[in-house]
């Protein structure tokens, strides 16, 4: 999309931290899937796994701000190359986060499984919360590593099924914890959890955006999404 | 008005100015140039340079930046053979006009070069000297023309116990201060700078760029740089030449970080082959 720099060594930073970014949403995604199966299987094993690769996702990040900050101290990039590195240190905040998040989802797992509860509970529904989290993640990343604006777009757009998924959730745990009062501390975890995956489906929605930001220089933040449409080129 | 073509419509985000409210010192009418064996150095030019403010021309060699700048006082008809076609107005009047004197018009539209060019005088002189063209003042009145020049300039505090040494003795990036102290001088009301810093170490380059913010209060400026950084730096209007047209011309913050063509993004991210 973009033509190469005179200088190789200028490209070969700006692929080396974009691929880093790329390895870290493959990191945190992995995270996910394990954070979801932990909670589908009820498998502590796989929830102290999610919890132990929180270690590598922070070593990633600091990773990339180091480059990050080498490259702005040794290039002063503009225009499209320094929109990209901007996007890029925002878009790697999202994913530490995201990390955050799944480990989140693994230590409340865990506590279920502790409570005993868990069978009483709803969880089935939460897979696909999780599922459509995920996948939103993973196509915030696919348009990231390819500068698409439409898919972006769509990740941005597809955000409130999430958002769907999650009221609906909370609309039927309450139901359950009026049938049966003894299931509420396991279903204010399974809330946390709930509002976990929530969180993921906006971090992908924010890398989304900044997508947006990289290619067309607009922000998108906060509801502008109407006038991408109306930028030139 | 034609000049609106190249006229950023946007407002200029941050001051909430907006390009339409700037008064503009020239105003450049599809301005063509030629050197003396034909060849067209400038092509159909169309741009507005506003007041009081530092408008940098950026482009790589031969872009024709240079050149434009030579145009705006006329300095080009130094050579023999090269002549300007359309129209450059100076708030109104077309300083192309065969009639305009040209010492007048150089009076008012100064220019600092490449390279520091102190007259071999002293320091007091190197001021005086121009200022004796067109003004007649007493030695007290001189005196201080040249402590405001240099002050003008950041200069006199380094040299207020030599002035009677020559220019040449100074530094290189002393003289560039000299030579914009005499440009100054003059009480002109745009100063043209080519590259003024090409030749200047960083902290003389810093020192010139801190000049151009305080200068702009004053006048307008219109300086041709190497370096994009610097025009980064110090313009509020930026103008990306190539091979003699103007590619593109908007506020600065907005071509160093979303430029509107493809071809001033390639130059200014490094990707110009």
């Amino acid at each position: 999309m973009y033509d190469k720099h005179l200088s190789s060594q200028f490209d070969n930073e700006l692929n080396r931290v974009s691929s880093n970014v790329l390895e870290l949403g493959g990191l945190v995604e992995m995270q996910i899937r394990q954070a979801i199966y932990a909670l589908s299987e009820f498998s502590i094993e796989v929830a102290d796994q999610v919890e132990k690769d929180e270690g590598r996702v922070n070593a990633l990040e600091l990773e990339i701000d180091r480059e990050l900050s080498n490259i702005i101290a040794r290039r002063q990039p503009t225009a499209i190359d320094l929109r990209l590195l901007l996007a890029i240190s925002k878009a790697t905040a999202n994913l530490e986060r995201v990390g955050d998040e799944a480990a989140k989802i693994a230590r409340m797992v865990k506590r279920i499984i502790d409570s005993g509860k868990s069978r009483l509970l709803p969880t089935g529904e939460l897979r696909h919360a999780a599922d459509l989290a995920a996948q939103q993640l993973r196509r915030a990343l696919d348009a990231f590593a390819r500068l698409s604006v439409d898919d972006a777009v769509s990740v941005i757009r597809d955000d409130d099924q999430v958002d769907a998924e999650f009221d609906g959730f909370v609309r039927k745990l309450i139901t359950y914890m009026m049938e049966d009062p003894r299931t509420i501390s396991a279903a204010l975890d399974l809330l946390t959890l709930a509002k976990a995956i929530e969180r993921i489906g906006d971090h992908a929605k924010n890398i989304a955006e900044f997508i947006i930001y990289i290619v067309k220089g607009a922000d998108v933040r906060h509801g502008a999404l109407e006038r991408v449409e109306s930028l030139d080129r | 008005m034609e000049v609106a073509t190249h006229v950023p419509q946007a407002a200029i985000r941050g001051n909430g100015v907006s390009f339409d409210q700037e008064r503009l010192a020239l105003e450049i009418k599809n301005l063509n140039f030629f050197y003396g064996n034909g060849f067209q150095g400038l092509k159909g030019i169309q741009l507005g340079i506003p007041e009081h403010k530092a408008t940098a021309f950026i482009g790589p060699s031969g872009c024709g930046k240079s050149t434009l700048l030579r145009t705006l006082n006329r300095m080009y008809s130094l050579y023999p053979g090269q002549r300007a076609e359309g129209e450059i107005l100076f708030y109104g009047k077309n300083i192309l006009d065969p009639s305009v004197d040209v010492n007048l018009l150089r009076a008012s539209i100064g220019m600092v070069f490449q390279k520091p060019t102190p007259f071999p005088m002293t320091i007091y002189e190197n001021i005086a000297f121009g200022v004796r063209l067109y003004e007649n003042l007493n030695k007290a009145d001189m005196d201080e023309r040249v402590e405001w020049a240099l002050a003008k300039a950041a200069l006199w505090g380094e040299v207020k116990d030599k002035l009677g040494q020559s220019g040449l003795s100074l530094s290189g990036g002393q003289q560039q201060r000299l030579c914009i102290a005499r440009s100054v001088a003059v009480k002109p009301s745009i100063l043209l700078l080519d590259e003024p810093t090409s030749a200047l170490d960083p902290i003389s380059t810093g020192k010139v760029e801190e000049l151009v913010h305080e200068l702009k209060r004053d006048y307008t400026i219109a300086i041709v740089t190497h370096n994009m950084q610097q025009a980064a730096r110090v313009s509020d209007y930026t103008a990306y030449m190539y091979l003699g047209e103007l590619i593109e011309f908007g506020a600065t913050e907005e071509l160093f970080f979303k430029p509107k063509r493809k071809e001033t993004e390639d130059y200014i991210t490094g990707r110009f082959g």
